[in-house]
């Protein structure tokens, strides 16, 4: 009944578990190896980097916002401040007097992370809506694309659609005073 | 008396001990020396009592603020209540290594204490391996991570605990998350001897099932009490965030639940023997791969243990040791494990083999979207995040046949089925989950919690038929009934409950996927509408805590203008960790919880706003109700005659011994 052929097969299958354990042990090591040396960091947020243009996305043509995409940012002429915000997020309601006063020095575009259209609404009428252009991306999606580790967070975008400055917490009033600003200021094109 | 060198010596001896339970008797049973053999349960206790001893030191030295202790200077502080300086012994990474430690020793003097009835050589290779498993944790607390490393000079007072922590809640849910982890150990010792031995049979299942199942209920009540704290402290009004840290534990707990199943078919049919013992070595092979990730850095992880990539190196190699070691001597001893009986796919035993299929692949979903982030990284440099819409969407479909299968499982025979007298008697669940179906719709939205809402109530319907049918209920006069419950097995019972605490789960899952909820900023007088209720924020008080000082807020809910209840949810600032925390304010009366948040405070002083979270979670107790529920099923079935006695109970012939008592 049991073939050599079929005790063969039989042995190779009660392989399998060491095998796949084996491979995922190794790169384990290799994860940890990394750790030490510096060159893995599970914890980096490296996606999308400075000084370089935007990643792929699109926001629906969905009230409260019209949406906007890739090719709106590359087609940019002045700089503008992308800022990643959620209703249900209280940082996110603590920054938004700063963000009614940073809309008279520059352009807000608001993208609504993880957020149903009639909260993201409710949320700007009771706050103020200092967004300029207003993009919703229910499913966190392009909040991946643009590695965006929680909400708020805050891109300045270039001339050209090209990420110049980043910041992963609520903006404070120092913070647009001494960097945002004047870094924002060098970028505008006459 | 209890210094911490005291502590220190005694884990060096239990590391000794541990070695020497490890390879005596594992020589013996080997030889035959029955010496050798008799030396493993003195050796199991000697090991425990060493590991209380030193337990005991770390404990003395937290409650004596002990601060020349690095891991008590660290960790805890003078003005920190007495029973979080205890709890706080393991709420660290040095003292949950040495707890871990001491469950495992735990598990093999029970092992020694429990398995008499056991063949001596079997239960000194179970010991055995259980020593072999120890000696490594000792080894790596002794030389990576020693909990009694002394500071040199000693601070005044000590840094203070991470202030979430300090809660009963969390106090103790690692003991019993870690006693469930750990006890799988036990299954993984009893997998490992049969493959030694080359000889895996009924007894074997029925030995190693009891140990499945106690390690299987403290499992299920850890992970229970874990989203029962995430819920009530973090105070985000979630109970479940797909984690990799909670992953870590649901996933050995698929596999656990898979396990105690497939067993079941060993013990009776003598078949899935291979696939029981993979299974045994996987479900403690997970839970082993789970410490190591938390405390590695790998993930990430809102459990920030503090990471060490030197304690990772060392943990990888004692995994490699452990799990490398056992599914090599598995895929070199597996293949001439005889195959057992041979079952119809429609049977108890085609039932158990689809649960098993059918959980193993949620944990196989559930392992890849754990364990995609750190791969994609590594192998392809991008960075990515799954999360709970992934999880989402492949985990219910895989689970909804779970369910529905649930329901039939245990009343179809042993063998060969046929479909349609099982379905005979489930008329009546059918129907009132048909009910169900009607009523979730009206009152839910979305299919997946319609779907889940009506399988819960199948799956309780279910189990009552089944009771319900074993006993008669109804055919017979009512003593007759209560009688017949009383001769069932308690297994059978404890199966039926554990099942309704699955149900009861599934239902509080698919009404908290209603949960709504409110973010505002108000000042002190306004009233919010939400889910029905009005709810009033009256007053916003400041009051000092022991070692915290607290923004409290009053919250008057009323409905229809009927008072509700008054809810205290506060905001604690510790001095001396300079962090936050929210104390959330639940009111429940186990339909629904009413769940407020205070936020900060913004304005100016003479007019404040705060910001305010309203929740309403409908069914949300359901869910640790359920998991209780579970839990008390498995225990009742532990203390079935047949696990008690250590053999197999005769069939009784149902009728002869209905008398009038």
């Amino acid at each position: 009944m049991t073939t050599p052929d079929t005790t063969t097969r039989r042995r190779l299958l009660m392989a399998l578990p060491l095998a796949g354990a084996g491979a995922v042990g190794v790169a384990f090591w290799k994860m940890l190896s990394g750790m030490e040396q510096g060159s893995f960091n599970p914890h980096d947020i490296h996606a999308p980097a400075l000084n370089r243009p935007v990643p792929d996305f699109t926001t629906p043509d969905l009230a409260p916002g019209k949406g906007f995409g890739t090719a709106d940012l590359r087609g940019l002429t002045q700089p503008i401040v992308l800022n990643f915000f959620a209703s249900w997020c209280i940082p996110c309601l603590a920054e938004m007097p700063i963000l009614m006063t940073l809309k008279e020095q520059i352009p807000l575009w608001g993208i609504a992370y993880k957020d149903k259209p009639e909260d993201a609404a409710g949320f700007l009428r009771h706050s103020g809506n200092p967004f300029s252009r207003l993009g919703l991306d229910q499913d966190g999606r392009v909040g991946i694309e643009w590695g965006i580790s929680g909400v708020p967070e805050t891109f300045l975008i270039g001339p050209g659609g090209v990420i110049r400055w980043h910041s992963a917490a609520p903006l404070g009033e120092d913070t647009i005073r001494d960097t945002l600003i004047p870094l924002a200021r060098t970028l505008k094109t006459p | 008396m209890l210094s911490p060198e005291l502590g220190h010596y005694a884990l060096a001896l239990a590391c000794v001990l541990a070695g020497v339970q490890g390879i005596l008797p594992l020589i013996g049973a080997q030889r035959r020396n029955a010496r050798l053999m008799a030396l493993a349960p003195g050796l199991a206790v000697g090991q425990l009592i060493a590991l209380v001893c030193a337990f005991a030191c770390l404990i003395n030295a937290a409650v004596t603020d002990d601060f020349s202790v690095q891991n008590v200077a660290a960790n805890s502080a003078v003005s920190k209540p007495l029973l979080y300086k205890i709890t706080g012994v393991w709420g660290n990474h040095e003292g949950s290594i040495l707890l871990w430690a001491l469950i495992l020793s735990l598990c093999g003097a029970a092992v020694a204490a429990f398995g008499r009835s056991l063949p001596t050589a079997l239960r000194a290779r179970v010991i055995a391996v259980l020593g072999l498993v120890a000696t490594g944790f000792e080894l790596f607390c002794l030389t990576t991570s020693d909990p009694f490393a002394r500071v040199w000079p000693a601070p005044m007072d000590g840094r203070g605990m991470n202030p979430l922590l300090q809660d009963p809640g969390l106090a103790f849910h690692p003991p019993v998350l870690y006693t469930g982890y750990v006890g799988f150990a036990v299954p993984f010792a009893f997998a490992i001897a049969a493959l030694i031995e080359g000889r895996v049979d009924a007894a074997w299942g029925r030995w190693v099932r009891p140990w499945a199942v106690a390690a299987w209920c403290f499992l299920t009540c850890g992970i229970a009490m874990g989203s029962w704290w995430s819920y009530y402290v973090l105070g985000w009004g979630g109970y479940w965030f797909w984690d990799p840290v909670e992953n870590a534990s649901l996933i050995p707990w698929l596999t656990g639940t898979a396990l105690i199943h497939s067993a079941i078919v060993v013990e009776k049919r003598e078949a899935l023997k291979i696939w029981t013992v993979l299974l045994a070595i996987g479900t403690f092979s997970f839970s082993l791969s789970g410490t190591f990730l938390v405390r590695s850095g790998i993930l990430n992880s809102v459990h920030a243990f503090a990471n060490d990539p030197a304690r990772g190196v060392f943990i990888l190699g004692l995994l490699g040791v452990v799990i490398g070691g056992s599914l090599a001597l598995f895929a070199y001893r597996a293949p001439s494990l005889t195959a057992g009986g041979l079952f119809a796919p429609l049977s108890r035993e085609g039932a158990l083999v689809l649960n098993n299929i059918l959980l193993c692949s949620i944990c196989a979903v559930v392992l890849t979207g754990t364990m995609y982030p750190p791969f994609m990284s590594l192998l392809f440099d991008r960075t990515i995040s799954v999360g709970k819409p992934f999880f989402d969407a492949t985990t219910i479909p895989l689970a909804l046949p779970l369910f529905i299968f649930m329901g039939f499982g245990p009343m179809l025979p042993w063998k060969r089925a046929q479909l349609w007298p099982v379905l005979q008697k489930l008329w009546l669940a059918a129907c009132v989950s048909g009910i169900a179906v009607v009523v979730a719709t009206i009152r839910l939205s979305g299919v997946l919690p319609v779907l889940c809402a009506a399988a819960a109530v199948w799956i309780i319907g279910s189990s009552i038929t089944d009771i319900a049918t074993r006993t008669k209920l109804f055919r017979t006069s009512f003593a007759n009934s209560v009688h017949r419950a009383r001769m069932l097995p308690r297994a059978i019972i404890g199966t039926a409950i554990a099942h309704a605490g699955v149900g009861i789960t599934v239902l509080g899952l698919a009404a908290m996927s209603q949960a709504q909820h409110r973010i505002v900023e108000v000042p002190i007088g306004t009233t919010e509408h939400l889910a029905g209720y009005d709810w009033t924020l009256t007053n916003v008080t400041q009051e000092p805590g022991p070692n915290y000082t607290a923004m409290a807020a009053t919250l008057e809910v009323r409905r229809h203008g009927q008072l509700v209840t008054v809810m205290h949810p506060s905001k604690r600032s510790f001095n001396s960790q300079n962090q936050t925390t929210t104390d959330v304010a639940i009111h429940t009366n186990l339909m629904a919880d009413l769940y407020g948040v205070l936020g900060d405070r913004h304005g100016p002083d003479s007019n404040p706003t705060y910001v305010l979270r309203l929740h309403y979670n409908p069914l949300a107790p359901w869910m640790w109700l359920g998991a209780l529920v579970m839990a008390f099923g498995g225990a009742l079935s532990l203390s079935d005659r047949r696990v008690r006695v250590g053999a197999p109970q005769r069939a009784r012939s149902s009728t002869a011994t209905v008398s009038v008592s």
